[in-house]
């Protein structure tokens, strides 16, 4: 219990982390509150277990594919600022954002990283194409036992050929852009801070 | 020789000192504590201080955010209030509302699958990594006002001198006076309860026997609510159980037995534990029939039922007190009843306990804290400020299984306490949460995914 007072966060931290990802100040400390009580073993940093400790998380179908969009490729351990850079993606946009400057590096919540989130959590191999096998995989994910192979094999195909452009049998991200162009990708990817 | 006679004249003034001390100290705690606990009469000298104390602490608090505000410092704020607002709609209205932003077709044909129903499952996933209602149950509620105890608030740095004067004075009242007074007593009315209850073992069983067992187990209990320094507000007490019912509370920590045992008797349930606890549980039942199960009985879910049912049935036997929950929660929450007692089908009085998180947090967290430090932790701490509503008896409605008739007593005790009513195990404390939930999801899915005629119906669970 001792512990957690050492280890608040340094002003420049919060800074840094400010700048990268646009949370407020307050949004900052708050959420660091929610990750040393999700660090059971207080040693600064999250692995996959901790993430299924949570009931919510652990019941979503989809659960296993958003806690390893935390982790960069090969690791296991996530810290505060890995956690954040990902929690990023789900600010909502705010207006005077929307018509910044382009030259500027493209914010983490942007419409197109908020899709490039979404696109990874199909991505399992993480080669930049969803495959008909992946689709398959994700799909089965999500329903579990409830639908027979070959329906939902002629979903995924349905589904490629609806988005599939340059012929390949995949999807790319530029093709999962051009499918999802109508959506409201900016109020359904986003979460509302009470602060 | 002449040092020898020097030390002599002193040593005997110590002497005679200490003994002055300990004699004027034992006195004042008969006439103040032990005495007016027999009788159950107060001097509110406990309310006193608690006023004084609330005083302390707002000024504390108000110390801490104007030297936060002239050091230009942000104070770290507790998450276990809500940081994101969450909109409760069901998996169905969110994805058709996500179709219906993107689809170019009619929505006749939208019972398929669509790219961008992960959408839903993503921000659901999101959410609750942000802040879910679950896991801020398992750990103590944190403050966002001051109470002098590190333990409490992380804010504390050297922001003031007097702050930390009065933080240091607080460390000596609380250890130098309180916890030695504190433990004392405990020894006091633990040794007296487990003495007594042996000596009236002895007597034939009669109405004598009960009413001696009562006042002893009343007395008793009432000197260690001193020895917490518990300050409790009973409220209804004309809804206190009766013979022959059971008694359901929420359950925060195993203060909770001594705070309900304190104002009424009551049959406990538990296990037969080893060492001290033992001692104390084999000698309870002498003077009186409590239920005590080998940990090997435990499991058997039709023994447990057995005993209990027949102890209800036998009116001269006291009302039974049993916390379904299983385990201890933080009291901001009350978590789902196991139905175990709520099918015995006798009347149920519902008891809901609120504490003060003010004065020292009663929670106890097993996996952080054994027994002794909680207890040493409780009895360094200001005060247990509670209260305590007995709501009116319930029984079991026609047509009614034994869950929704948890489920109902639940949400009275949970309205009436201001605690929030979550349908979860409190047993997600230490298990994994069981598959059945992400079944359900993936029903609920499919159905969208393939109309409804293709899979099997099943009910479907709202969180």
């Amino acid at each position: 219990m001792g512990s957690r007072a050492s280890t608040l966060l340094r002003e420049e931290e919060i800074e840094e982390i400010k700048k990268e990802t646009g949370f407020s100040h307050s949004q900052i400390t708050r959420l660091y509150s929610r990750f040393t009580s999700l660090d059971k073993g207080e040693n600064g940093t999250l692995s996959r277990e901790d993430f299924q400790r949570i009931p919510e998380l652990a019941i979503n179908p989809l659960g296993d594919r958003i806690i390893n969009a935390f982790f960069p490729e090969g690791e296991d351990q996530v810290n505060f600022r890995g956690f954040m850079r990902t929690l990023a993606h789900f600010r909502p946009i705010e207006d005077n954002e929307k018509n910044k400057d382009p030259i500027a590096s493209e914010p983490l919540n942007s419409r197109s990283n908020k899709l490039l989130f979404a696109f990874r959590l199909y991505d399992l191999d993480r080669d930049d194409k969803i495959s008909r096998d992946e689709l398959l995989q994700v799909l089965r994910m999500m329903v579990g036992v409830n639908i027979s192979d070959e329906q939902l094999g002629s979903i995924a195909d349905r589904t490629i050929q609806e988005a599939d452009q340059n012929g390949d049998n995949s999807i790319s991200f530029n093709e999962f852009i051009k499918v999802l162009e109508k959506v409201d990708v900016e109020q359904k990817m986003s979460i509302r801070f009470l602060h | 020789m002449g040092l020898f006679l020097d030390f002599n004249p002193f040593d005997n003034l110590l002497c005679i000192l200490l003994g002055i001390s300990f004699t004027v100290w034992f006195t004042l705690l008969l006439v103040f504590i032990i005495v007016p606990a027999i009788f159950g009469v107060s001097f509110g000298i406990r309310q006193l201080y608690m006023k004084t104390l609330l005083k302390i602490f707002e000024w504390a608090t108000h110390r801490i955010e104007r030297g936060a505000k002239d050091n230009n410092h942000l104070l770290y704020k507790p998450y276990s209030n809500a940081i994101i607002a969450k909109e409760p709609t069901s998996l169905e209205e969110e994805i058709k509302e996500i179709r219906r932003s993107g689809s170019n077709r009619d929505l006749d044909h939208a019972s398929e699958f669509e790219m961008s129903d992960i959408f839903y499952f993503c921000r659901q996933g999101v959410e609750s990594i942000m802040d879910d209602e679950v896991t801020k149950r398992f750990s103590a509620e944190e403050l966002e006002s001051w109470n002098l105890l590190t333990r409490s608030n992380y804010n504390f740095q050297h922001i003031s001198l007097r702050l930390t004067v009065l933080w240091g004075l607080g460390v000596v009242i609380r250890y130098g006076f309180l916890l030695p007074l504190r433990v004392t007593l405990a020894f006091t009315g633990v040794g007296l309860l487990v003495v007594l209850t042996s000596i009236i073992g002895f007597l034939p069983n009669g109405r004598m026997k009960n009413f001696l067992s009562e006042q002893v187990h009343l007395m008793c209990y009432r000197i260690c609510v001193r020895a917490l320094t518990a300050i409790i507000t009973y409220h209804d007490s004309e809804n206190k159980p009766k013979n022959g019912g059971i008694c359901v509370a929420n359950h925060t920590s195993p203060i909770d037995v001594i705070i309900l045992a304190s104002d009424g008797c009551y049959a406990m349930v538990g296990q037969i534990h080893g060492g001290l606890m033992g001692v104390i549980q084999k000698s309870m039942v002498k003077a009186c029939p409590h239920i005590w199960f080998e940990r090997s009985e435990v499991k058997d879910r039709h023994l447990v039922a057995k005993r209990l049912s027949d102890h209800v049935e036998d009116k001269t036997k006291l009302p039974i007190l049993i916390f379904p929950e299983g385990t201890c929660i933080n009291n901001t929450s009350v978590m789902m009843f196991k139905k175990g007692s709520f099918e015995i089908g006798s009347t149920v009085y519902p008891v809901a306990i609120k504490y003060d998180p003010r004065f020292g947090d009663a929670f106890w967290n097993s996996s952080q804290f054994g027994m002794v430090n909680y207890l040493l932790r409780m009895m360094s701490s200001w005060a247990i400020v509670c209260s305590v509503w007995y709501l009116p008896p319930m029984t079991r409605e026609e047509g009614e299984d034994a869950v929704q008739f948890a489920n109902r007593v639940k949400a009275a005790i949970a309205r009436q306490g201001g605690l929030v009513d979550l349908l979860w195990d409190g047993g997600l404390k230490r298990g994994k949460v069981k598959d059945t939930f992400k079944e359900e999801q993936q029903k609920l899915y499919s159905k969208m995914l393939a109309g409804q005629d293709s899979i099997l119906p099943t009910f479907q669970a709202v969180f």
